[in-house]
């Protein structure tokens, strides 16, 4: 590991306008291991008050500190946010669910191998080096919203439930505060597959909010290589209400496909008013795969992302 | 470097260390306190874990001079020979190890997974995320998956854990 100087924060104040904040060091310091990042300077954010999940405006805002493990096992979660727990308990393991927290997830780095791998070209890495997951080994890898220039995938459980849920990112900054709804917090690769957010310098995540519970059903479904601890193929963060035998509303976020958190839109508002049949189901899975496109060892994950959507579609119209 | 002081197995410790130290190798290389083992050393393995302020971790991925003031109790801090707490007794009667090596992490692990169970927690194999979880097979086996055993003793593991956690309901 590369030689750095650290210091604590003691308020949010303090902190602000510095960079690199460490707090769980769950991914961080394991890229630093790796040589993959090599900060200067680490701003240790973990002594801010920021650890409280509040009742907020109906629905909570969860402090940037909170853990994962704590925030699965909080009894508003479990009641009123059931994706976002079993999103959380998908993901990683006891020990490292005891250490991530809420800001601190939202900001981990892909798990491309490439780009885990100092030796070899990387564009989110290095960029304009090049991308050696193109014609490599692309189990992991997007089928949706990549570029010439990236295909890895974003690895968060939690982000996905969130995504669904419709959370806000909120941030400080030396400019003040804001509030960045999170499906425009995560960017595509594009030409800059280095810039994975919309946060910029010296901003520092302090909460993530989240609206009142949504009407209708929630799961989150993560299919994956183990039965247990393993980064997911595919995942389906699924809320549906059903109304008078048809489809209310529907609210759908999909994980290990794209360079972040996958929303459709276009797939919720043609699910609205139809019944829950399988032609419905089909239709909607032709819909959001109508510009996938695989690496070659990621081409199967096309079809397991069809029928996982029709599995979490049928499980909550049932 | 830089100055931490941080109470392991109940007992004060000042330390003068590079910041990129981690809580393992603070444990392993500067207190002399081997238990805690080096496998993976990138939180994959659970060989380090440790509990601090009563919550399992991975020593590997935490600096030490991140944990100021904090409280961790690793293997040697659980039971020692003579008097060894249940989770150590009930491993040697199950035969829960075969080279010994992720075993302390195992038994540090299932000490404060058996409290989160305790206290309500749900894993993702639990039904009801809100009525509590009974230690099946299965639950056991998700909740001790950032565990890994090279020789496969996870059967006998299990036995181990499951016999503590129904010793406990029994005293309950």
């Amino acid at each position: 590991m590369r030689t750095f100087a650290y210091e604590r924060a003691g308020t949010v104040a303090e902190a602000v306008g510095k960079t690199r904040f460490i707090a769980g060091g769950t991914n961080l310091l394991d890229l630093m291991k790796l040589g993959v990042e090599t900060p200067e300077r680490l701003v240790d954010v973990t002594r801010l008050d920021l650890r409280g999940i509040e009742d907020h405006r109906g629905g909570l805002r969860i402090g940037a500190l909170v853990p994962n493990s704590d925030l699965a096992a909080d009894a508003r979660v479990r009641r009123d946010y059931p994706v976002l727990a079993r999103a959380l308990l998908a993901g990683a393991s006891g020990q490292l669910r005891n250490m991530a927290t809420t800001g601190g997830n939202l900001l981990q780095r892909t798990r491309c191998y490439y780009f885990q791998d100092v030796a070899s070209p990387c564009n989110k890495r290095e960029p304009g080096s090049g991308c050696a997951a193109i014609g490599g080994a692309t189990r992991l890898h997007a089928i949706l919203g990549a570029s010439e220039h990236c295909i890895a995938t974003h690895p968060s459980d939690m982000a996905v439930a969130m995504q669904a849920l419709d959370a806000s990112v909120e941030v400080e900054g030396p400019g003040g505060t804001r509030t960045i709804p999170i499906r425009d917090f995560h960017r595509l690769p594009g030409d800059t597959p280095h810039v994975e957010t919309e946060l910029r310098e010296g901003e520092l995540i302090v909460a993530v909010t989240l609206p009142p519970p949504p009407p209708g059903r929630q799961t989150y479904r993560k299919v994956r290589d183990r039965a247990s601890y393993a980064f997911a193929l595919v995942s389906v963060a699924g809320i549906v209400a059903v109304k008078d035998g048809r489809i209310a509303q529907a609210a759908l976020a999909f994980g290990g496909v794209a360079h972040k958190p996958w929303r459709d839109p276009e797939v919720e508002a043609m699910l609205a008013g139809r019944e829950p049949t399988s032609e419905t189901f089909d239709a909607a899975a032709d819909l959001l795969l109508r510009d996938a496109r695989g690496q070659g060892g990621n081409d199967f994950k096309i079809p397991l992302f069809r029928r996982t959507l029709r599995a979490v579609l049928r499980e909550l119209t049932q | 470097m830089i100055e931490t002081t941080l109470t392991i197995n109940g007992q004060e410790h000042r330390l003068r260390a590079d910041p990129r130290t981690t809580l393992l190798d603070a444990l392993r290389n500067h207190l002399g306190l081997t238990g805690s083992k080096k496998g993976c050393d990138h939180g994959q393995c659970g060989a380090c874990t440790v509990i601090a302020d009563g919550r399992r971790i991975n020593a590997c991925l935490s600096l030490v001079c991140m944990m100021d003031g904090v409280e961790i109790t690793t293997v040697e801090g659980l039971g020692e020979p003579g008097r060894l707490s249940p989770l150590q007794d009930a491993f040697v009667r199950h035969d829960g190890y075969q080279c010994g090596y992720c075993t302390p992490g195992q038994i540090c692990s299932a000490t404060a997974m058996l409290d989160e169970v305790r206290a309500g927690w749900p894993s993702v194999v639990t039904e009801d995320l809100e009525g509590g979880a009974a230690l099946t097979t299965e639950e056991i086996g998700e909740r001790m998956s950032g565990n890994l055993c090279r020789c496969a003793a996870y059967p006998n593991i299990v036995d181990a854990i499951r016999d503590v956690a129904g010793a406990k309901e029994a005293a309950e």
